[in-house]
């Protein structure tokens, strides 16, 4: 069965044990997911619902034990180190709580690092991560070392980083978590005009606030994903992009 | 290549005290072996220089006053060598070579040439004297037999004898003044051996006893050998000493009265000595060597340690764990190429500025790098620098993102 072409992710019964010793913990039992091209979508649950797993298998950096995952389109199953850091660099954005930038380097250096591994040549290199940085607002921060910027260009800086190579899919862990509220909205809006752009956005958060900004939330529980939940459409299928305003 | 080289080189300025106390412990292990082999060398030129002088195979043998009874004679008694001494070693010591006597006009001589005259060491030899002296002919040439023979008054002079006497004239076929007596000089000799070695008058040794008036007397007997086995030369010069004691009533084993030196068997006893050394600065060498590496591979452990978040990203961005050993591995390469390079250039610096002070000190002589075992040991020292850095490197590559990614900043 071949995925839809619209389907950025598709999760079929996605399940994931982890051992030690003798004890086994099953974290995700199950799980179907499936995110249209152009959707934000929200993924809330607490801490030990399986969440920080999805977000590894859905990034390409943790393995399954059964069922599909499709990344756009493309079956992602037992691939080799090499084959993972590269559909991860082409096809997968990640933003994290802590930032996660080089203190050592300067914000472009930052952002174009992707590039770098991409195997892409240092004035190509320079050219769009200037262009990812002016669209995030911080082409005049472009040499400034990510100590001398505030949390939220540290994270816009990170948001440009995740964009430079164009991904299909923006994976982001608790993005406002070190960010006041004001600065949190900030973000926020910076996703959904991405998002309007076109982009495929996925938000692991625990805030609520934060949550109801994507158009449905998907809540996990005990490596299941609960069904009922009055923001998400019933099936999980939504409207692509706009169909649920986050306000 | 290059895009790797210049990550690893702002990776590297990050960490400029990691990087510059790891370059340290290498650059200082190179240099320790640069400095060692240059002194292992300078010993080694030492011994050389030492027995530059004379053939390396050449046997000495002066007389003494016998120490035991032998024969119905007490001891006290002076043992006086003479020509037969010298014909007799000859025909029935086969190993032996060249040989000559040794008849020393006692004390230095005013020697004159017209108005200019100095104090010289004239020695009254026979021919083979030359190959026991190792000395090269300038001009002229050496004693002949016929010299002895007719008891020519003739002589052979040093370069710096020439030098005093005759400026930057031609010696030949000029006459010297030696106590009273006009010698015709014949040839001109160099030596290695050095200033001394140079001030020295040879004439042949029948005109010198003439002169003392003592025609018989040889004051010592100089051999070389034909064969430099060491225990072969044993024999012979054992050999010599017991037909010299057998020829002068002296107890076989008095060795007082008839005094043997074997030039071989020092010169084999000091090699031994210094080829040991060698083997001990080798290790030691090795030793600084092991000790940087093991310095590199450590601080790179420590690293990756320190760097688990710094991976983590550059995985989550797409690094191939194969360019995450790569980074760790050049970095180590980098660090020990450029250091040991540095350790080597600055070795061998203060070693030519040693050979070049030229600092008297006895066995040490010219200390020099062998540049080719040097560049060996540099290459060594990166292999092992990429070595140190594999490990280290594969345990890099197994850095799991999310959890390095957890952690706080």
């Amino acid at each position: 069965m071949s995925p839809s072409p619209g389907a950025v992710v598709r999760l079929e019964a996605v399940s994931k044990t982890y051992r030690s010793g003798k004890e086994a913990l099953a974290v995700l039992k199950n799980v179907d997911l499936r995110v249209e091209r152009g959707e934000m979508v929200a993924i809330m649950g607490s801490s030990g619902s399986g969440k920080s797993t999805l977000l590894n298998i859905l990034g390409i950096l943790d393995r399954y034990d059964s069922g599909a995952y499709y990344l756009d389109g493309r079956l992602i199953r037992n691939l080799g180190e090499r084959e993972a850091a590269r559909f991860r660099n082409r096809f997968v954005g990640f933003v994290f709580q802590a930032f996660n930038l080089l203190a050592f380097k300067t914000a472009l250096e930052n952002v174009a690092l992707p590039l770098y591994y991409r195997g892409v040549g240092r004035r190509a290199r320079t050219r769009d991560a200037l262009e990812y940085l002016e669209r995030v607002g911080l082409s005049g921060r472009a040499h400034h070392r990510p100590a001398e910027l505030s949390g939220g260009e540290r994270q816009r800086v990170a948001v440009a980083r995740a964009l430079v190579t164009q991904p299909e899919l923006l994976l982001a862990d608790e993005p406002t978590g070190a960010l006041d509220t004001q600065t949190s909205y900030e973000l926020m809006d910076l996703f959904e005009e991405l998002n309007a752009a076109g982009l495929t956005v996925l938000i692991v958060t625990h805030e609520h606030d934060i949550a109801e900004r994507a158009h449905r939330i998907v809540r996990l529980r005990d490596g299941r994903i609960e069904h009922g939940d009055p923001t998400t459409t019933d099936e999980g299928h939504p409207p692509p992009n706009g169909g649920f305003p986050p306000c | 290549m290059l895009e790797a080289a210049l990550e690893i080189l702002s990776v590297l300025g990050r960490n400029r005290l990691r990087t510059v106390l790891t370059a340290l412990s290498v650059a200082w292990g190179v240099f320790m072996l640069a400095l060692l082999l240059g002194a292992g060398h300078g010993l080694e030129n030492g011994v050389d220089w030492e027995f530059r002088d004379d053939a390396v195979t050449s046997v000495w043998v002066r007389s003494g006053k016998t120490s035991l009874p032998f024969a119905g004679r007490g001891p006290g008694r002076d043992v006086r060598f003479t020509n037969d001494d010298y014909e007799a070693a000859g025909r029935e010591v086969p190993a032996i070579e060249y040989r000559s006597g040794a008849f020393y006009l006692w004390g230095e001589f005013q020697v004159r040439h017209r108005n200019q005259h100095s104090a010289f060491d004239v020695l009254g030899v026979h021919p083979g004297f030359r190959h026991v002296e190792k000395a090269e002919m300038v001009r002229g040439r050496f004693l002949h037999d016929v010299d002895l023979e007719e008891r020519r008054k003739v002589a052979v002079i040093g370069t710096k004898v020439r030098q005093s006497l005759f400026g930057d004239d031609d010696p030949l076929g000029k006459r010297i003044e030696i106590r009273g007596l006009a010698f015709l000089v014949v040839g001109e000799y160099e030596d290695v051996g050095g200033e001394a070695e140079l001030r020295k008058i040879y004439v042949p040794i029948t005109t010198a006893q003439l002169l003392y008036n003592s025609p018989e007397r040889i004051h010592s007997l100089v051999f070389t050998l034909s064969n430099n086995d060491l225990e072969e030369s044993r024999l012979a010069s054992e050999s010599i000493r017991l037909l010299l004691a057998r020829r002068h009533d002296v107890a076989p084993e008095d060795r007082r009265a008839i005094r043997v030196h074997n030039n071989l068997e020092e010169y084999k006893r000091l090699t031994a000595v210094f080829g040991w050394i060698h083997v001990f600065v080798w290790i030691v060498a090795l030793g600084t060597l092991l000790a940087g590496v093991v310095g590199v591979g450590n601080i790179m452990l420590v690293a990756v340690a320190e760097r688990t978040k710094e991976i983590g990203i550059r995985k989550a961005i797409g690094a191939t764990p194969r360019s995450i050993v790569g980074m760790i591995v050049c970095e180590a390469v980098l660090i020990t190429a450029v250091s040991g390079y540095a350790g080597l250039v600055a070795g061998v610096l203060l070693v030519e500025a040693i050979a070049n002070a030229a600092i008297e000190l006895p066995l040490f002589r010219n200390p020099a790098v062998d540049l080719r075992i040097t560049w060996i040991a540099t290459l060594i020292l990166i292999v092992c620098g990429a070595l140190a850095g594999l490990f280290p490197a594969l345990r890099a590559a197994r850095v799991d993102p999310i959890v390095a990614l957890r952690e706080g900043d």
